[in-house]
């Protein structure tokens, strides 16, 4: 059967079994478009590349099937550059196909080309320039299988103009020979008994749970070692929703702003079992006082991650749900002939550090609408498995405290890269990739003028998802630095909480929009929100710009000296 | 140039697929994590698939093992080879024009026949040698050379390969139990 590269690339997509697509044609691009027409494959028009590619991210991390997006060449690829970036640093598996100037023309300095591969290069996992059409269905089989396999990764094909338009024989590889990529996906069993020991022999052990366990699919392996060992668990920015929250076990989030007890917990551990996560910067504060008794134990499919910041006891390279069911046998098995050291002493000690410092804040009847208050309402008045996304900020982390996650693939964010405007579009992915969830965007005012257009194409698709604007009209977590840190000397953080008026420009984007000032029409306002289901509806709330994120781990100092909450009666910060 | 200390260089060799733009993924990566190339040699194998890169790093710039593991994760790097200092066969080829008036021509020749180099070109006042050989070799010729005054030099960069097993694998001797070996 001859095909066009542009008929062949289509339905080399179909073949990986792509049921929607992101995207926004132009010049490049244009030979890949005409067969879509009659393509299964469902395309969302997006306003900004950049929104393709943060939809297709927020599908992804919904579904756990790999996101895609097109967009053309130039400009185009140079937008949905920062999108890749993030998928690269949360392990997003994505898909992007570019246009590309003829092959012919490119070195030329064409119209609209710009070295697309040479620039994604970084912050892709790998990444093509397809030089013959016939190498179309090769192309796409690899870049799927490299997306997802393995620790997933945005991965990118570049289609120059005239090779979409060469004719090839359509055919389909049955299989993927990439003889440089063999992702080793069980665990070491010598690794794996010698982590058994260990489990079994600390009195003090923390399970240290990231994005890789989600990745992995491995959050009932995940409970079920948890459960078998009585060990408490920590779950990452990366990994909320991967234990549940109402889980007698679960300690919360760690981290610079993670709540006192999972911070200190880890501070304190004598064996920190690593599951899928990464010891990031964010986690381990500063990193030669990070859990100085602690052993590790670290679980990553990654073998480079293994003592790229701290040297484990134990390192074990495997997929994050067959390690953890090969270590519930070994533990079971180790238990039949020793019993376990006692962790009794420990869990009191949690318990007493979680009566003491729980997350806190105060809502005065009549006064200024405080951002938690809005988030435990909007958390009240959802179904338990809704989807929470939300942009990066001082709302991210709240969202991330204040939300229950009990149900993993529910809480879509940005977490390495730290990309603000993220919410919108990856609200808008999740919800395309699960239609039968609320979705709800948690977004601040500085996000959300990043990407709000995105809102008009969620309108035009007829995808009702759900925004709700913590409008402190400031750069919020810039101000809580600058407030901190740089003696309240504010430089360019105010924005202004009705320009834009957020209302106006939410209904001329064709949303159903609301304003919310007293925290008296908080709930009732948020029900008005939940009962539209045929077009997007946004939220002004408009809340205290003085609230701080706290606990707080101050950049630069160990996770010792985390700040729990302002002094009572001041506005000041203590410890 | 200060002569590359053994100490402190590691010989990464590294199978890569022979396709266009494997060099700047390879180079990139280096740059982006901030390990430093002392030198780097690439050429085609035996089989015209694949190329070897040879990478003489700077180990302190980082711990050997994230390099090797970052390389890895490479998708056209096939097999990376850690050759340490003294285990391989190493080898690079230095071209150096030399100073040589009439009166000082033969001094030159004669030092270069002492390494077993070549004169591969001779000018009015300079004659231009070739020397392959191991590193501290071509070091050694260099520093030999300078008092003659150095015009131009150009080293390759180093090749090498592991060196090779002597012994052939001893399937015949055997442990008999009860009897000393």
């Amino acid at each position: 059967m001859k095909l066009t590269g542009a008929q062949a690339l289509i339905k080399s997509l179909e073949m990986e079994g792509t049921d929607v697509m992101f995207g926004l044609p132009g010049g490049a691009i244009l030979p890949v478009y005409d067969p879509l027409i009659e393509s299964s494959i469902r395309h969302i028009l997006v306003r900004h590349e950049q929104g393709a590619g943060h939809m297709a991210e927020g599908y992804a991390q919904a579904t756990g099937r790999p996101g895609v997006a097109m967009v053309t060449s130039g400009p185009a690829a140079t937008n949905i550059v920062t999108p890749l970036a993030n998928a690269y640093l949360d392990s997003i598996p994505l898909v992007v196909i570019t246009g590309q100037v003829a092959y012919s023309s490119i070195g030329t300095d064409a119209f609209q080309e710009a070295d697309t591969v040479g620039i994604t290069m970084p912050i892709t996992k790998h990444n093509w320039l397809v030089t013959d059409a016939n190498d179309i269905p090769e192309i796409i089989r690899e870049a799927f299988h490299v997306a997802t396999t393995g620790r997933p990764g945005p991965v990118l094909v570049d289609v120059p103009k005239d090779i979409s338009n060469q004719q090839m024989d359509w055919y389909w590889p049955d299989s993927v020979d990439l003889p440089g990529y063999k992702p080793n996906t069980k665990g070491h069993s010598k690794q794996i008994k010698e982590a058994a020991r260990l489990i079994n022999a600390a009195e003090r052990p923390v399970l240290y749970v990231g994005g890789g366990v989600l990745k992995a699919r491995g959050a009932s392996a995940l409970r079920e070692l948890a459960e078998l060992t009585g060990i408490p668990v920590v779950t990452t920015l990366m990994a909320r929703g991967a234990f549940p929250d109402d889980h007698e076990l679960c300690l919360g989030m760690p981290g610079m702003h993670g709540n006192y007890t999972a911070i200190t917990a880890m501070q304190r551990s004598d064996l920190l079992i690593a599951l899928g996560s990464r010891f990031d910067d964010r986690v381990t504060g500063k990193l030669d006082g990070f859990a100085p008794d602690a052993k590790v134990i670290h679980i990553d499919i990654d073998p480079a991650e293994q003592g790229k910041v701290r040297r484990p006891d134990v390192p074990i390279v495997g997929d994050a749900r067959l390690v953890t069911e090969a270590l519930i046998g070994a533990i079971k098995h180790l238990r039949e002939k020793e019993s376990p050291a006692s962790i009794d002493a420990w869990m009191q000690q949690i318990r007493a550090w979680q009566e003491e410092f729980p997350l806190t804040y105060e809502q005065p009847d009549g006064g200024t609408l405080k951002p938690q208050y809005v988030i435990e309402a909007l958390r009240d008045n959802a179904p338990e498995d809704a989807i929470v996304a939300s942009g990066v900020g001082q709302h991210q982390m709240w969202a991330s405290q204040y939300w229950k996650f009990n149900h993993p693939y529910t809480w879509v964010n940005s977490g390495g890269l730290g990309t603000m405007g993220f919410a919108v579009p990856a609200a808008i992915g999740a919800k395309v990739g699960r239609p039968d969830r609320m979705v709800w965007a948690i977004d601040g005012d500085g996000c959300f003028q990043m990407t709000a257009q995105e809102l008009v194409t969620a309108s035009a698709e007829r995808i009702p998802v759900k925004i709700a604007i913590l409008n402190n009209a400031y750069l919020g977590m810039v101000r809580q630095w600058q407030e901190m840190f740089y003696e309240e000397r504010y430089s360019e953080v105010y924005l202004s909480p009705d320009l834009p008026d957020y209302v106006k420009w939410a209904e001329a984007m064709g949303c159903v929009a609301f304003r919310v000032e007293d925290p008296a029409d908080v709930e009732m306002t948020i029900q008005k929100a939940n009962e539209v289901d045929d077009r997007p509806v946004v939220i002004d709330f408009r809340t205290d710009y003085r609230e701080k994120v706290y606990p707080m781990v101050p950049a630069g100092a160990t996770n010792d000296d985390v700040i729990v909450g302002p002094v009572p009666g001041t506005e000041g910060p203590t410890q | 140039m200060p002569a590359p200390n053994v100490g402190r260089h590691h010989i990464f060799s590294v199978l890569v697929e022979n396709r266009f733009g494997v060099l700047t993924r390879v180079a990139g990566l280096f740059a982006r994590r901030g390990f430093n190339i002392y030198s780097l040699a690439v050429s085609p194998t035996e089989d015209d698939r694949f190329s070897r890169m040879t990478i003489v790093v700077d180990a302190e710039s980082a711990p050997l093992e994230q390099i090797s593991k970052q390389l890895h994760k490479l998708i056209p790097v096939i097999k990376i080879a850690e050759i340490a200092p003294g285990d391989g066969v190493e080898r690079e080829l230095m071209l150096v024009t030399v100073k040589a008036t009439p009166e000082f021509r033969s001094q030159v020749t004669e030092l270069a026949a002492i390494f077993d180099a070549r004169v591969v070109d001779v000018g009015y006042d300079a004659v231009t040698i070739e020397l392959a050989g191991t590193p501290d070799q071509l070091d050694a010729m260099s520093d030999l050379l300078a008092p003659f005054g150095i015009l131009e030099r150009q080293r390759t960069g180093r090749i090498a390969m592991a060196r090779l097993t002597r012994q052939a694998p001893n399937t015949k001797l055997r442990a008999v139990k009860g009897r000393a070996v």
